[in-house]
């Protein structure tokens, strides 16, 4: 049976991918930024998984404004990377598993999750850049995709209970797939930054931490926090945690931290990473 | 026609991108996602005036695109990731931008991020379990 063995989470900022194109990440600005993945790195070289499902929004590549689905997921073979028109270097294509993938849209579906399927899907660099910190290493990518897209960008969104509820589906639906996987979910984007407006550059903290602290052991926490309580606190932009919180739902109440990571600012974010695996009952 | 109020619109300095908004800026958005083809960039740059009317932008927003004033294109419907395409013409990066809607410069900005941010390390050694290096 495919079983989810981790939770991940990253900022997906583009700056990200440009300082990696440009090899800076031992600079001053950046070191200690891409020094905190190295641990995450070497645990999941030690445990190959084989598929990465990778929650992330997009940014007007693959979805414009005409069409905005509020959950999304890639069910194709192959998913390619394409001009964004930031200057960004685009990406040789990622590997999908379209059995996989049409499988979890069946499983969501039947539990109330009615999701956008889409059998061609631009991933910009909210789901190129994840991939990049955790296996930029390999010449080829080790493991196959399944992108998994939510609407961050035009309100209405789904609150952070939706997006919870929706992981909680999608691990019934990953771990009911009959052949034998090893999967990692990786919620993206956050933390605190606001892009937009008089209010830009805001960076906080210490609701950086609490939002870190709730989605390890109380996830109830950013639950009951409505989409205006989060960007009051964590920007028009910070709202992308909600985006952990389906990363969060897929996994069981407890869970075990083995990694912890924090910095602030890397461009106009505050950066979390999270490495967790689920206590067995 | 009414558009509903929202809990959001009291945030100051802030613009949240909803339906309201991207009605009124839908034909500016658009044409900011066109920019993700390298041909239509080649056609905006030889004559951006010419470009923004094809895509029927109010005469506002197309005067705020020519003279690059992103605040103003924020008030009109623009949202920031579809800004972000026509600042690239601007030689501007999301830096710039978050500058220019605080009339600073972009090294006074990024020295507010890093004041915003400032004591962060000494946050984390209270709370415990962080990755130190």
């Amino acid at each position: 049976m495919a079983k989810i063995i981790a939770g991940l989470t990253t900022s997906h900022i583009p700056a990200i991918g440009n300082a990696i194109a440009g090899g800076l990440e031992q600079d001053e600005y950046w070191k200690r930024f891409f020094d905190g993945y190295e641990p995450v790195k070497k645990w999941l070289d030690e445990v190959k998984p084989d598929l990465a499902i990778v929650v992330y929004n997009d940014h007007g590549l693959n979805f414009f404004l005409n069409q905005v689905p509020t959950f999304a997921m890639g069910c194709a073979d192959q998913y390619q990377n394409a001009d964004e028109g930031w200057g960004i270097p685009v990406l040789k294509p990622f590997q999908g598993d379209a059995a996989f993938s049409w499988h979890v849209a069946e499983k969501l579906i039947n539990q109330g999750v009615d999701m956008c399927t889409c059998q061609e899907m631009k991933v910009d660099h909210g789901f190129t850049v994840p991939m990049q910190l955790f296996w930029r290493h390999h010449g080829d990518y080790p493991l196959k995709t399944l992108p998994f897209a939510v609407n961050t960008v035009q309100h209405p969104l789904p609150s952070a209970r939706r997006c919870y509820e929706v992981g909680q589906a999608l691990r019934t639906a990953v771990e009911s797939y009959p052949e034998d996987m090893k999967v990692v979910i990786i919620g993206t984007g956050g933390l605190s930054h606001q892009l937009q407006g008089e209010r830009s550059g805001l960076i906080d903290v210490e609701y950086d931490i609490e939002c870190i602290n709730s989605v390890i052991e109380n996830p109830e926490w950013l639950c009951n926090q409505s989409n205006s309580e989060i960007m009051e606190k964590a920007g028009t932009e910070g709202i992308e945690v909600i985006m952990w919180m389906v990363m969060r739902g897929a996994l069981p109440e407890n869970v075990n931290v083995l990694h912890k990571h924090y910095h602030a600012p890397i461009s106009n974010t505050g950066a979390g990473v999270l490495l967790l695996t689920p206590q067995e009952d | 026609m009414s558009w509903q109020e929202h809990d959001y619109d009291s945030i100051p300095g802030t613009y949240v991108f909803d339906g309201q908004r991207s009605h009124s800026g839908y034909n500016l958005n658009r044409m900011a996602y066109s920019f993700i083809h390298k041909h239509n960039r080649d056609e905006f740059e030889a004559d951006m005036d010419a470009y923004c009317r094809k895509y029927q932008l109010s005469d506002e927003q197309r005067e705020a695109v020519l003279a690059g004033d992103f605040l103003k294109l924020m008030h009109l419907g623009g949202n920031v990731y579809y800004l972000a395409k026509i600042a690239v013409f601007h030689g501007l990066s999301v830096q710039d931008a978050g500058a220019a809607f605080h009339g600073i410069t972009r090294d006074q900005f990024i020295q507010m991020l890093a004041n915003n941010a400032e004591g962060f390390e000494d946050k984390l050694k209270q709370e415990g379990g962080f990755w130190h290096g």
